[in-house]
């Protein structure tokens, strides 16, 4: 059982069970808050709720087979963690990505992106006393999880980024239903800051709440829109470009005064900032080609090649029953997810499974800064500091 | 990005070479990725270095990992994914420690962000990190047995039948 010590003695301050279900933990997180009155002395988070095993059952499966489980991560995210992964693999294999799977890939994590701060708006936004916004956001993020339903055939757990390229080919009439979804989200985005930017209440409960430093930031290990409201324009889209990021064309909104309002103005501009990518992402992507690498083997082959081929047949068999095998070695891939960076790390020692395969989860580490950034802060703020960092317990806990 | 990624990590070989000639055991170069293997003892030194140095300013410490290769000695390998936010460069440290002491000093004093990362480590590999300012089991019960990321550790864990099933098994009159 985690206890606090009280750093005043037990007279002066009192300490505070939240969580682990309460509403505005965004989950199962427990913290416990040491108050001296209602300013919050010490805050000492607790973990653990949500571990699932999902590193130790990665090493029991297949590569392939240990993509369906890291959807399951951030929950909010799952694109991206298939993404991140995937990345790893082919760098551990060495694979190429045919250009049409990677601009699809941008597209579709982008889309995510946006679903994901939506999300993260409206959830904060109602821990604010903003319930409007709220309906208003989960409106447009069923759009964006129609899309991927029509894409990938799920709402969420997609496993659509397979390693080699895509699980599917993109069903006619997609780009329609993509196209319908920019026209009309500019608007909306301007419907939010219209409810929320200039709103006294809004202003009052974020503003100066939930300061921390840049230098502060970077030594706790923060990336993502926590940083990036602190000055420090760190994306791995710009820093380290992965899957073709390198050919858009597009800002990386900063801020900083590094409070919760100053988190609220860089994801929205975000938002935007993936509108850009998304439109991009559609003029360039060529209408034919190949989603998937050529790569016997480890890439399944078509289901007509697999009815006409005897090869064909003999790979795909051999790839769903004994999987394949990497050469030994290490490969570290990192993405930048809605919350900040996501990596993962995979060990092979040339055998099927992955020996390890750690992932890098930004709400986890992101969430170590929790108790700097709420020290001083009173107690009606803490459920601020909480949101803004836009954890995903199923992220933090993995 | 390719010809000037593989300058500045040679860059950062070359920095620790300068500084101290025994510091670095070895240099692996894997998928374009360096890897610098450093003795147990001098990790928080290379570390510091790594930080402060004009030339390699390695500011975030992105991750930290164990990877455990049971049966083999020295069976830990604990891997420190430096960035230099200044640079846009990356390296990964690795350190490796054997199965019968596995401890090593903790990087908290020079990264406060290696904190919970030590911490998961500590809780699932088992692992000591010596100067932790609080060194608790992070994401599993305090009174949980084993470490789980260990690979003498099965991954359906011990399924003993729970002491609760047994005191309400009823026997047959």
């Amino acid at each position: 059982m985690t206890t606090v010590e009280t750093a005043t003695g037990p007279a002066r301050t009192m300490v505070l069970n939240m969580g682990p279900q309460h509403p505005s933990t965004h989950g199962v997180l427990r913290i416990l808050l040491e108050l001296d009155g209602e300013t919050v002395v010490k805050a000492v988070p607790d973990l653990g709720y949500l571990h699932t095993g999902i590193e130790k059952s990665c090493e029991d499966k297949t590569y392939s087979q240990a993509i369906t489980l890291t959807d399951r991560m951030d929950y909010l995210n799952p694109l991206g963690n298939n993404l991140v992964y995937c990345l790893a693999v082919e760098k551990l294999l060495g694979l190429e990505v045919p250009k049409r799977a990677q601009y699809m890939r941008v597209l579709m994590v982008e889309l995510q992106r946006i679903s994901s701060h939506l999300v993260w708006l409206g959830t904060h936004a109602i821990d604010m006393g903003a319930m409007s916004v709220f309906l208003y956001c989960f409106r447009e993020r069923e759009e964006i999880l129609k899309i991927f339903e029509f894409v990938a055939g799920q709402r969420m757990m997609t496993s659509y980024i397979r390693i080699g390229g895509l699980a599917l080919e993109p069903p006619t009439g997609w780009v329609e239903r993509v196209e319908k979804l920019l026209k009309m989200m500019p608007s909306r985005i301007d419907e939010y800051e219209s409810l929320l930017t200039n709103n006294r209440i809004w202003l009052g409960r974020l503003k100066g709440v939930g300061y921390i430093s840049a230098e502060d930031a970077v030594a706790l290990s923060m990336t993502g829109p926590m940083l990036r409201a602190a000055g420090l324009a760190y994306d791995n889209r710009k820093t380290f470009p992965y899957s073709s990021y390198e050919e858009f064309d597009f800002d990386v909104p900063t801020h900083t005064d590094s409070d919760c309002f100053a988190r609220y103005i860089v994801r929205v501009a975000e938002m935007r900032e993936s509108l850009k990518i998304v439109r991009q992402a559609i003029d360039k992507m060529p209408s034919q080609g190949p989603i998937r690498t050529d790569a016997p083997g480890i890439v399944p082959p078509a289901r007509e090649k697999m009815k006409t081929e005897m090869e064909a047949l003999i790979y795909h068999f051999k790839i769903f029953t004994e999987g394949f095998a990497p050469p030994p070695g290490e490969a570290f891939a990192t993405v930048e997810s809605p919350r900040g960076e996501l990596g993962c790390f995979i060990a092979s020692d040339g055998s099927p499974k992955p020996l390890r395969c750690h992932f890098r989860s930004p709400s986890f580490i992101n969430l170590q800064a929790l108790s700097k950034l709420m020290e001083g802060q009173l107690i009606a703020d803490v459920v601020a500091c909480i949101g803004t960092i836009d954890i995903v317990l199923g992220d933090v806990d993995r | 990005m390719t010809e000037s990624g593989s300058q500045p990590t040679n860059a950062v070989v070359a920095g620790l070479r300068a500084w101290s000639t025994n510091a670095i055991e070895e240099v692996i170069e894997f998928r374009g990725e360096t890897t610098i293997v450093v003795a147990r003892k001098v990790l928080r030194s290379v570390a510091e270095r790594c930080r402060d140095e004009h030339g390699l300013q390695f500011n975030l410490l992105t991750d930290a990992t164990c990877i455990d290769r049971f049966p083999m000695e020295p069976r830990y390998e604990l891997n420190y994914h430096l960035v230099s936010i200044p640079l846009r460069q990356k390296v990964r440290i690795r350190v490796r420690l054997s199965g019968h002491d596995p401890v090593v000093d903790s990087l908290v004093p020079v990264w406060p962000g290696a904190n919970w990362l030590e911490r998961e480590i500590f809780d699932l590999f088992g692992i000591q990190f010596t100067g932790h300012p609080d060194l608790r089991r992070i994401l599993l019960p305090d009174d949980w047995e084993g470490h789980p990321l260990r690979k003498d550790f099965p991954v359906e864990g011990y399924r003993d039948i729970p002491a609760i099933a047994t005191r309400y098994t009823r026997t047959r009159p």
